[in-house]
């Protein structure tokens, strides 16, 4: 199932539907929200509203705006940090970036994780610094280039290549 | 071949698929992805690699979240229920398809009950009705008997003769209707007590002189007469009417010892 496949059925609002875009995001998006807002039962609040969002707006949605997954992903990072901002994280930009992704990987229950996420997440700690940094902001947290730049005190052009070098790094350990 | 592939060095790409450039840019690279296979085909690479990132960094999600999040879709925002599903998940779903169902049961079981009484009442107030219809007849036939009572006493052309209680029921009384256009006659004996079991009246037109007794007939089912009126046969001239009790069928002579009433014209 890809993703062009999946979206005619979402738009018929098939009960099928939900369960396939479930089964194939629903723990992408969880890790997306939870990172941002770090707490289990708040996350899987967020977590509901994103999927109501991507069923109720579906119609709105089409390829020149983007990847579905990138449009899924969009919906996900600004509700959490709607949400976080609705709850009076006064300080929320030190709370989006005084942690990254790699913490996660202490809270996680391993077990739940299949098997082959374990090497990944070997891969992961090991990875340089400036990519775990880079990739948190860029990725999970949605900052812009220029925010970016400004957080980590590096020229605008750079972030986009060491990014791309970053993301490299992790393709050639998933061969993709 | 040059263009695309400083494009897809740019890193431009990456920043697409974490959706963090402007719209302007997106169109952009949408556009560019349409034009060269080799950009389509990096996006969908760097695309893979950060679905795995972020399926292999997210916490544990409980199979609870699924139900949740089914429920609320289906209560609000319109998920067919068209396919079957297969998984075993929580049996929220479940629970509430077979409640839906049980309470359309009792509300279809309710209706059928509702309609059965319904049915009942219809059959109980028709057979009410015809009851009533029944009775209207009957008043209708009463009224009728009434009225021609009422037309044969009014008569002008009667003559009436009251006839008064003798020696075995001084109390007892008749009156006789004698038209003597029509030559019919009436027995009003309403005045005369029921008679015992296998007796009945005997109506006799009398001439005095000498005594001549003749049956002008018997007040037949007096029980069943309730306005007491009865026809009897014609006289030719009569003098004097008078009632006596007769063992039923009638004498051929009076049994004067029990002669009840009587009376001249």
């Amino acid at each position: 199932m890809t993703q062009e496949e999946l979206l005619p059925l979402i738009l018929k609002k098939d009960d099928k539907a939900f369960t396939l875009l479930y089964d194939m995001y629903s723990k992408n998006l969880y890790g997306i929200i939870y990172n941002l807002i770090r707490n289990h039962e708040e996350s899987e609040d967020v977590l509901q509203e994103v999927f109501v969002k991507i069923w109720k707006n579906i119609e709105s949605y089409n390829e020149s705006k983007g990847r579905f997954f990138t449009w899924i992903l969009n919906i996900a990072r600004n509700t959490a940090i709607d949400k976080l901002r609705s709850k009076g994280f006064n300080n929320t930009q030190k709370n989006l970036s005084a942690d990254n992704f790699v913490h996660l990987l202490d809270d996680s229950n391993k077990l739940s994780n299949m098997i082959d996420t374990i090497g990944i997440q070997e891969f992961v700690k090991k990875l340089k610094p400036k990519c775990i940094k880079i990739i948190n902001l860029l990725f999970f947290k949605g900052y812009t280039q220029q925010e970016a730049s400004e957080e980590l005190e590096i020229p605008l052009g750079t972030v986009k290549t060491q990014n791309r070098n970053c993301i490299n790094d992790l393709r050639t350990f998933l061969q993709v | 071949m040059m263009e695309a592939r400083e494009y897809i060095e740019s890193g431009i790409l990456e920043l697409y698929v974490f959706g963090i450039l402007s719209d302007t840019e997106t169109e952009e690279v949408s556009a560019m992805a349409e034009k060269y296979p080799e950009i389509k085909a990096e996006i969908l690479s760097i695309e893979k690699a950060v679905i795995s990132l972020s399926f292999s960094m997210s916490p544990y999600l409980s199979a609870a979240n699924y139900d949740r999040i089914r429920t609320q879709l289906l209560a609000k925002h319109g998920v067919e229920e068209g396919v079957v599903e297969m998984k075993p998940r929580s049996n929220v779903a479940l629970f509430i398809g077979w409640a839906a169902a049980i309470v359309l049961m009792i509300g279809v079981g309710y209706q059928y009950t509702q309609l059965d009484a319904v049915k009942e009442e219809v059959v109980v107030v028709k057979a009410e009705n015809s009851d009533l219809e029944k009775e209207l007849n009957s008043l209708e036939i009463d009224k009728q008997k009434t009225e021609s009572v009422l037309a044969i006493i009014r008569d002008d052309n009667n003559t009436v003769v009251a006839l008064g209680g003798q020696a075995v029921s001084p109390e007892s009384k008749a009156k006789v209707y004698w038209n003597k256009e029509t030559q019919a006659v009436y027995i009003d004996a309403a005045g005369l007590p029921e008679p015992p079991e296998g007796m009945v009246y005997q109506v006799w037109a009398l001439k005095l002189n000498p005594l001549t007794p003749t049956s002008i007939g018997l007040l037949e089912d007096f029980k069943a007469n309730e306005a007491r009126l009865f026809n009897v046969n014609s006289t030719g001239e009569a003098e004097a009417f008078g009632i006596t009790l007769e063992p039923a069928g009638g004498s051929v002579s009076p049994t004067l010892e029990q002669l009840y009433t009587l009376g001249k014209v």
